[in-house]
């Protein structure tokens, strides 16, 4: 189906992103589940690790990567199993709007999820381990990890919420395709936050923008066969 | 009932006749390697088998995009065949691979490139196997897979150069690379022939297995629309 000349590609995507926005303001069932699970993500790290003050600087880009990586998928589940369970897929699918707009839109909202996350992350991870995350690299990195990270759950997880097992399939499927993601962040992150020169930290930058690239056109490209009954 | 075609029954004794003579060549032609000793022999299965393990998962990708242009289930049918028969591959690259390493680099597992990609792409094609196996309607599980497939695919090299940025340890014996790598040797050029019949024999073996699990995937086919007939 093919917009129709009323509504272009933006005004659906910005009308399913504007829904989920809406919809999250009014229950906030998704963010505060994230950040709930997050801070429960650092503490379980503290004790595992026994993050101290000397090992803290080469290890929190980890634990800062592994948590928004967790607290992720439980997003990326929940967005679209609402979908799903309430029939609200239906009714999305009913629209007269190309398909690639609602996944933009689903997709656009998942990210400003997580980058509301990452943004309450950043300074509380600062706050209980006495360092300063908050530098423009460090949002640079992170724009551009949780970007990738975001094209390929959303895609992922509208299969995962159509099959049986859904509760543990997205991590099942997802880990295994955004390692490149993970690594190219943490060794981004870390770069930043050592001070590393910035020829040191551009092949991951590079890394993370290419993944992007692909993967965001690729997930355009393929989305149509994935909503089609 | 359709019998084995006759092709197949050639290709299998094909399949049989190289991965006995490349067998033979591993173990009598090719000559012993100078520092390594015996167990570089596994290099020639090693590499035929991560070439038809790569092989299996290009294939599958390939048929997920034919699928999803034609929408024909035989492209399915082909996906899961080619995936399958990639993941053994794979297993065994990964497998022999660690023989080898124990006694040349002194421990069965290191977190080298290739080594950690070749398991992260076999993890790639469990998922893909678990997401079939959570879907019934046969359509979707199709568009799913093939989506699973391409995507999965696109991952591999871009997990490999995120881990390669790290230093490598893994020997680059085709195609130059470092010599100075633990465990690089030269080939002599009987090394090279037998690696080339292990090749070609793999291949081989590869086509005839793909053959054979796609007549059985038809098989299954026939066998539900049979049994939903009966239902209705």
């Amino acid at each position: 189906m093919k917009a129709t000349g009323a509504v272009s590609f933006w005004q659906a995507t910005l009308a399913v992103l504007w829904k989920d926005l809406a919809a999250e303001w009014r229950s906030r069932e998704l963010l505060s589940a994230m950040l709930v699970f997050a801070l429960l993500v650092i503490f379980i790290f503290n004790f595992a690790l026994e993050l101290q003050t000397q090992l803290r600087a080469s290890l929190s880009a980890g634990v800062l990567w592994v948590t928004l990586t967790f607290a992720g998928t439980l997003g990326l589940n929940r967005s679209l199993a609402v979908e799903k369970d309430r029939g609200c897929l239906d009714g999305l699918l009913l629209a007269p709007v190309d398909r690639a707009a609602i996944y933009a839109g689903k997709a656009l909202a998942n990210w400003v999820f997580m980058l509301i996350v990452a943004a309450i992350m950043l300074p509380l991870f600062g706050l209980f381990y006495n360092a300063s995350l908050i530098l423009p690299g460090v949002v640079l990195v992170v724009l551009l990890g949780s970007e990738g990270y975001v094209a390929v759950g959303t895609l992922l997880a509208s299969m995962a919420v159509q099959a049986r097992t859904r509760d543990i399939l997205l991590p099942i499927l997802l880990f295994p395709v955004v390692i490149p993601v993970v690594v190219a962040a943490v060794k981004a992150t870390g770069g930043y936050l050592q001070t590393l020169p910035l020829e040191e930290i551009r092949p991951w930058l590079n890394l993370l923008g290419v993944y992007d690239v692909i993967f965001t056109s690729v997930a355009f490209m393929v989305f149509d066969s994935i909503l089609e009954e | 009932m359709s019998t084995t075609p006759r092709a197949l029954v050639a290709m299998d004794v094909a399949a049989g006749l190289a991965l006995a003579v490349a067998t033979g060549m591993v173990f009598f032609y090719a000559p012993l390697e100078r520092v390594m000793g015996a167990v570089q022999k596994v290099f020639y299965f090693h590499v035929a088998a991560g070439w038809v393990g790569m092989l299996g998962f290009g294939l599958a990708a390939v048929a997920g995009i034919a699928y999803l242009v034609t929408r024909r289930s035989r492209w399915d049918l082909l996906g899961v065949a080619a995936v399958e028969i990639g993941l053994v591959f794979t297993l065994i690259n990964v497998v022999t691979g660690m023989i080898w390493a124990r006694p040349v680099w002194n421990t069965w597992w290191t977190w080298d490139p290739r080594l950690t990609t070749a398991t992260i792409m076999e993890l790639v094609y469990v998922a893909y196997l678990m997401l079939r196996q959570g879907i019934e309607d046969p359509e979707r599980r199709a568009r799913f897979g093939a989506v699973y497939a391409i995507v999965g695919f696109l991952s591999v090299p871009l997990t490999f150069f995120s881990i390669r940025i790290f230093r490598t340890i893994h020997p680059v014996v085709l195609g130059g690379g470092d010599p100075t790598v633990t465990g690089a040797f030269a080939m002599t050029p009987r090394m090279t022939q037998t690696l080339m019949v292990s090749l070609v024999a793999f291949s081989l073996l590869f086509m005839a297995l793909l053959w054979h699990r796609l007549r059985l995937g038809e098989l299954g086919e026939r066998v539900e629309q049979l049994r939903l007939k009966l239902q209705s």
